[in-house]
């Protein structure tokens, strides 16, 4: 089992509706975010290209945040999914200190709090919030070892990109390009 | 040209965890460990080396600052917890991957040995010293006649605490200003010399306050050697280190480094004790008070700037 999860960039219109699905499913405190929609513009006027990105934690599969964690609350559940124990986090800040993709922020309870793929939802079989919710069906969800899943087949299909690869995480978010 | 827009709101100080992850705290105590850390060095150092009664208050006296230095140290990381309450989180976990939790297993075992340390030496500085009780007594006669390992522990430690306030940055590779292992031998070096600086202030005995400038001199060469090496090693690796580079080079941290850390901090410092090692008088607390000084804003600039400092989309 390998969680990972795409997003077709020429099909995502910026809309946010994943972020505020997300918020509302997973009651995230006002001011902050677990997943945000970046709009890049390239070029000089009218040559311009312009992408946008839904973007959240990538799962890294060599994930330095749960390197850094000193008392091992960052840690990887189920299908690889990377997740914070409340309970063990003592807010430190490493972790944040050491995501390039600055994915998490720290909860006002005290615990630093990050996108978990929505476990709660996988579990009872439901796809992510922020998956269910996009109006133009551009998140694609699912488990990259089963050859027929969701996932395995579009990322065969389609070419696609990782963010800041070079940084040597081995992020599990791609881009349909 | 190129431009981001976040749709969310991200851009924003209270969102955004790289422009809002360590404040005051965190250089704080990296200066403060890394200190005490310099100080416990040199005086295990000497009484390893048998030169307790030439450098006197190296040995017995400079170390009485070091537990105090630790326990602020030890305040300025719990006041920079978020979740205070669950910190004892930090001492039923090892975790061999995470600098964070060396460190706090080496504030462990160091803390309480540079207490025993002033314990042995408390008659150094109250000639009439009673311990009342007589077990207090039996402890003290027992680390007195284990005193040589615990020198060797406190040497070996504080070497592992002052590289480890450099390691603890550049274990994070999301910050490429962070990500150069010299911030290791550069945070130990400028510790040492903080804590050269520390008994160049206390010690009366003009032979001794020569000797530390000397050593004092010779770690700040060491730490120009090191600057020079960290920035000729990210002017030639990639384009997230050029970037990070030029922060000091031309970016916002170019006047409060070279000003504050290079020249206020070791270039003058390095000037007056060579005056003095010479024939000039300078009184000692004027370089000693600024190699103090650059190694606290060293830590505070490359803690900052550090957060700055970010991969390139």
């Amino acid at each position: 089992m390998r969680y990972a999860m795409a997003v077709d960039i020429r099909k995502c219109v910026g809309c946010s509706d994943c972020v505020v699905a997300c918020q509302t499913e997973n009651n995230v405190p006002h001011g902050f975010c677990r997943e945000w929609v970046v709009e890049t513009m390239n070029g000089t006027y009218p040559q311009l290209e312009i992408e946008i990105r839904s973007e959240r934690c990538n799962h890294c599969i060599n994930a330095p945040c749960v390197r850094c964690c000193p008392t091992g609350a960052s840690h990887f559940a189920e299908g690889g999914i990377v997740l914070v124990e409340h309970n063990k986090c003592i807010g430190c800040g490493a972790c944040m200190a050491s995501c390039p993709y600055d994915a998490r922020y720290p909860h006002p309870d005290g615990y630093v709090d990050k996108c978990t793929f929505c476990i709660h939802r996988i579990k009872s079989g439901l796809a992510p919030a922020c998956a269910a919710v996009c109006p133009t069906k551009c998140i694609y969800f699912g488990d990259m070892e089963d050859p027929n899943s969701n996932i395995s087949v579009v990322l065969k299909k389609r070419k696609s990109k990782t963010l800041i690869p070079e940084a040597g995480t081995k992020p599990q978010l791609y881009f349909l390009i | 040209m190129e431009e981001e827009i976040f749709v969310s709101g991200r851009m924003n100080q209270l969102i955004d965890p790289q422009l809002n992850i360590w404040h005051w705290q965190i250089p704080l105590y990296l200066f403060l460990g890394g200190m005490a850390a310099g100080i416990l060095c040199i005086a295990a150092l000497y009484y390893i080396r048998g030169r307790e009664k030439d450098y006197s208050t190296a040995v017995r006296i400079t170390p009485f600052i070091a537990p105090v230095l630790l326990v602020f140290g030890l305040i300025a990381l719990f006041i920079d917890l978020r979740h205070k309450l669950f910190f004892w989180q930090l001492y039923i976990n090892i975790r061999l991957q995470s600098p964070m939790s060396w460190g706090a297993w080496v504030l462990m075992v160091i803390t309480p040995v540079s207490f025993i340390w002033c314990a042995l030496h408390i008659r150094d500085i109250f000639p009439r010293w009673d311990w009342k009780y007589k077990w207090l007594y039996d402890i003290e006669s027992f680390f007195n006649k284990y005193k040589k390992v615990l020198a060797w522990i406190m040497l070996i430690y504080g070497i592992v605490l002052g590289i480890y306030t450099g390691i603890l940055l550049s274990a994070f590779n999301a910050r490429p200003l962070w990500n150069t292992s010299i911030l290791g031998p550069l945070f130990l070096s400028s510790g040492l010399s903080a804590g050269a600086a520390a008994t160049l202030i206390l010690s009366k005995n003009i032979a001794e306050r020569k000797q530390f400038a000397r050593i004092d001199l010779v770690l700040i060469g060491i730490e120009l050697f090191l600057i020079i090496h960290m920035f000729m090693g990210f002017l030639a690796s990639t384009q997230v280190q050029i970037e990070s580079a030029k922060l000091f080079l031309g970016g916002p941290y170019t006047m409060s480094f070279w000003i504050f850390v290079v020249i206020l901090g070791m270039l003058i410092p390095a000037l007056l004790e060579f005056m003095e090692l010479g024939k000039f008088h300078v009184p000692a607390i004027v370089p000693a008070v600024l190699v103090i000084f650059g190694s606290i804003m060293l830590r505070f600039i490359i803690v900052y700037a550090g957060q700055v400092s970010r991969w390139l989309y």
